[in-house]
């Protein structure tokens, strides 16, 4: 959106690489000399030949360099993202301060207890907050992310199954509208996916399910609301046919915006859940991480959790504790604790009356977007949605526009795309979400351009085709990087 | 707060839905469970929080930091925070519409292109969570290249990195994890390695430094590895490789990391930032984001997410692996130190590490009763021998304000007395000093 910048092109060179800006001998930091060489030290067969090819930029020209590659990106605080299942919601400026404090960042993660109770304290504070908010027995913190949360929430599960010996349970059911992790998930765990259909209106197939389940079944997973927006209608007699097979029920929370303060899992059935810190509870995507997918599990599976759980014993916190049933280790120490406060940040912002709010105004404004599209840009499904409402259109009516192409459109206009072609079960999908934290005149702002965007289809359908017009590169041929890969300078 | 809806948007919206409540659009929600107790505390206002998280690291203590064992303080120039807390990367998503997010994607580039320098390996992926998921990722990718069934590990990882790697590899079937040993001088047994290598042997990990702070026989060890006819996977610490042998030099087929040490903060433990490289023929084997060369459509050069075809979001369940989100601030912040460093940066960072680790050893080594336990060559951690359990000396020292080390007893038999301690560029001659003093006087 750097208009002026990208038509000086030749002259600014915008996408150089750090590497070809470099000149022999230019540094942008510079440290205090060691007194001896690293030969004094080491043996002549341990050292290192030849010096990496690093780029040589002074500080100056590092700050330009990455402040004007930052430009050429669209951002949240920036644009407005409505990227369904991705939870795009504000990032309060709050917790990035709060988070950065020495008080916090200085922690060595093998310090002595005595010395870091205040991160100890808020860690246990954040696994009593998300116990709260989901009616779950106990979480862990440790999963990096959402899918790593997957992996230990299926891997709880299979702990469990194998505590009590029944090591029959060799399959995961997983619908057709699943995220791909969940099937990559389970397949990581060891189990053979089943993948159920789903029914004409877009929720479980509960046939389907019943004649999937079996005693083999270890697992269903199952997100709620589902991908295409919607409340699982017949949510606790899908978990009674889950329990009822001996099985669990994991939900993947990826979409907990949507329940938020309105129902607790626990109390849908969940046995295992993890969330989303950074899309749910308000921490930035940081272009494609940092995250943190905290796992909660019923008292029955609990024990089973990555150890090790903070508790507080005494008055005093502790991450000693034996955990003798866990699973083991997920990653090392103990999750993205720098994540986690930004989450911690969020929940201690709401209480129980404002805490439901957020579920409430991303329903509504999903709500709101899908009714003003209607007639141009119809929802799959004719209903009401929950957080996000997937569209869908016939390129056979749309002078052969594909949502691909209306993605790139959307980017003239000073929007990011919706997630497109996902879930794969509704042709030419567009996904969007909102979320609570845009105001009307946003999503008004958004309609008009749809609007806008449809009126070309039908007078300048190339117009849309040969989008983008307005970026610092155009139309990129994906496939041309896979032909001959090049993936470093 | 963070709703910015009137009651008079809300009024319009609902009427243009054509329902009279928001309740109503939540039909499908079992009534009885909506709106569930939560009991949740007070919600605090921006200015209660601040006072609130403020006063929580301020029941933190700053100890002087002596231990390394996987997570590393360093000098971290301003520039790195103040470049990647730009909301314009920091509020990005993964770049996926990539015409929009070329920032993004070509700082990436830009992270893959330096760390294979730095590794001297053919490719690098965009990042995984930390250097022990790395770790079991490259081992994951080991047994699928060879259809072997075991893994060969130093006995000197990392032992939480031996936890994950057991954790992830545990269900694939008939997958084993198996130990060589290390000797008297720290590092590895080579011939309990080469009994140990068989044509079983899907690849063998070796830590350079290990977790002992040693250096290994790198060549030796990869001579012998891929004699058996299996790949060696390297994991090492990449301010190490500023004047160590690279991963490269020695051959290795995958080399991982820890990458927190290049920039990013120590914030107990988390995020991290897994580095994963591999020689080129393995490209196709590598789990997660990569980022590679496209044109567009008038032929100039763009960034974009690339052999795709081998995710979770193409392939579900046969992808090589489940992986989406990684870290990727994390490398932004590791690309953004590299550039500010360059080669010589580097250079003088690893060498004042090498030397500021050695002149501590030195001192330490002058107390009674105290001695630098292992003989091999080290980077900037190195074992001390205490006369007493190590657990006791890290409690008397924090009394005097130093971490003192990390105590190996725990994992490591025998071992009870000894401390892992680390010096790096971050530590003066008068804090190391008063390391020894503190020691000296317990």
């Amino acid at each position: 959106m750097r208009w002026g910048v990208f038509k000086m092109e030749t002259i600014l060179t915008h996408n150089q690489l750090s590497l070809e800006k470099s000149r022999p001998g230019r540094r942008g930091v510079r440290f205090e000399t060691a007194q001896k060489p690293a030969s004094a030290y080491l043996p002549e067969g341990y050292l290192r030949r030849t010096a990496p090819k690093l780029p040589e930029l002074s500080e100056f020209e590092t700050v330009r360099h990455f402040t004007r590659l930052s430009e050429l990106n669209y951002c949240l605080d920036g644009e407005f993202y409505p990227l369904g299942s991705c939870t795009m919601k504000y990032n309060p400026k709050a917790y990035e301060l709060l988070s950065s404090l020495d008080g916090f960042t200085q922690m060595h993660p093998f310090a002595p207890e005595s010395a870091v109770q205040g991160t100890l304290k808020m860690m246990y504070d954040f696994q009593e907050l998300l116990k709260k908010v989901t009616g779950l027995a106990a979480f862990t913190l440790q999963p990096a992310a959402g899918a790593q949360g997957e992996l230990t929430g299926i891997l709880t599960a299979r702990a469990y199954h194998d505590a009590r010996k029944d090591f029959k349970r060799t399959e995961v059911i997983v619908p057709d509208t699943a995220h791909g992790t969940n099937p990559a998930t389970a397949n990581m765990a060891g189990y053979t996916v089943i993948n159920i259909k789903s029914a004409a209106d877009g929720c479980v197939d509960k046939g389907a399910l019943q004649n999937a389940l079996s005693d083999k079944t270890a697992v269903v997973m199952l997100t709620v609301p589902n991908t295409v927006g919607l409340f699982e209608k017949d949510i606790r007699e899908i978990a009674d046919m889950v329990h009822k097979a001996g099985a669990l029920f994991y939900l993947d929370g990826a979409n907990f915006n949507a329940l938020a303060g309105l129902v607790k899992p626990a109390d849908l059935g969940a046995d295992l859940m993890h969330l989303n810190v950074h899309k749910s509870f308000a921490a930035p995507h940081g272009g494609g991480g940092p995250g943190a997918g905290p796992v909660g599990a019923a008292a029955h599976v609990a024990p089973f959790l990555p150890k090790p759980i903070v508790e507080c014993k005494n008055g005093k916190y502790t991450l000693s504790g034996k955990m003798s049933k866990s699973l083991g280790k997920m990653k090392a120490f103990y999750g993205n604790v720098a994540v986690c406060l930004r989450g911690y940040c969020y929940l201690r912002q709401f209480d129980d009356n404002t805490f439901k709010e957020i579920a409430e105004n991303a329903v509504l404004n999903a709500n709101y977007v899908r009714a003003a599209l209607k007639g141009k840009f119809n929802a799959f499904f004719d209903c009401a949605c929950m957080h996000e409402c997937v569209l869908s259109i016939h390129p056979a009516e749309m002078n052969g526009v594909h949502t691909s192409d209306i993605a790139k459109r959307l980017l003239d206009y000073g929007f990011y795309a919706p997630t497109i072609y996902f879930p794969l079960i509704v042709p030419e999908a567009m996904m969007v979400e909102p979320t609570e934290t845009e105001s009307k005149q946003m999503l008004d702002a958004f309609v008009a351009v749809m609007e806008k965007i449809y009126n070309e289809i039908q007078t300048e359908p190339q117009t849309v085709k040969d989008a983008p017009h307005s970026q610092c590169v155009c139309r990129i041929d994906e496939v041309s990087a896979a032909r001959e890969p090049n993936l470093r300078w | 707060m963070f709703i910015p809806h009137t009651s008079q948007d809300r009024e319009e919206m609902l009427q243009k839905i054509g329902v009279s409540s928001v309740k109503e659009l939540l039909s499908k929600i079992p009534q009885e469970l909506l709106y569930p107790a939560l009991g949740l505390p007070k919600a605090l206002t921006e200015q209660e929080l601040s006072a609130h998280v403020r006063a929580l690291a301020a029941r933190n203590q700053p100890l002087k930091n002596f231990i390394g064992a996987g997570v590393y303080e360093h000098f971290i120039p301003a520039a790195v925070g103040a470049l990647s807390s730009r909301g314009e990367f920091l509020t990005a998503y993964t770049p996926y519409q990539a015409e929009a997010s070329q920032g993004t994607l070509q700082t990436i580039y830009e992270f893959q292109s330096c760390v294979c320098s730095l590794f001297d390996m053919d490719v690098a992926t965009a990042s995984h969570y930390d250097g022990a998921t790395a770790l079991a990722e490259a081992a994951l990718a080991c047994l699928r290249i060879t259809g072997r069934k075991e893994i060969l590990i130093s006995a000197a990882l990392h032992p939480h990195y031996k936890e994950v790697l057991k954790t992830y590899v545990r269900h694939q079937e008939g997958v084993r994890v198996k130990e060589s040993p290390v000797g008297a001088d720290g590092t590895l047994d080579l011939d309990a390695l080469s009994k140990n290598l068989s044509d079983k042997t899907a690849c063998f990990v070796l830590a350079t430094p290990n977790f002992l702070g040693c250096l290994e026989r790198a060549d030796e060890v990869s001579a012998r590895v891929h004699q058996a006819g299996a790949l060696l996977t390297a994991l090492v610490n990449p301010v190490s490789l500023g004047v160590v042998q690279t991963p490269g030099s020695y051959n290795a087929d995958f080399a991982v990391a820890e990458g927190q040490p290049l920039g990013n903060a120590m914030n107990f433990g988390g995020p991290g930032l897994g580095i994963m490289t591999a020689k080129k023929m393995y490209m196709r084997q590598l789990p997660g984001r990569i980022v590679g060369i496209a044109k567009d459509k008038n032929g100039r050069r763009a960034f974009v997410l690339t052999l795709q075809a081998r995710e979770q979001h193409i392939r579900r369940e046969k992808a090589s692996s489940n992986i989406c989100s990684n870290e990727a601030l994390c490398a932004l912040n590791a690309v953004i130190y590299l550039t500010l460093l360059g080669p010589k940066g580097l250079q003088e960072v690893a060498g004042l590490n090498l030397e500021r680790a050695h002149q501590l050893a030195d001192l330490v080594s002058k107390i009674p009763g105290f001695k630098v336990k292992f003989t091999a060559p080290f980077f900037n951690e190195f074992v001390v021998e205490c006369p007493i359990p190590a657990k006791q000396v890290i409690k008397k020292l924090a009394k005097k304000g130093i971490s003192a080390g990390y105590a190996l007893g725990a994992d490591f038999k025998g071992l009870e007395n000894c401390l892992l301690v680390c010096a790096t560029e971050t530590k003066t001659a008068a804090d190391l000093q008063a390391y020894a003093d503190a020691l000296g006087g317990i």
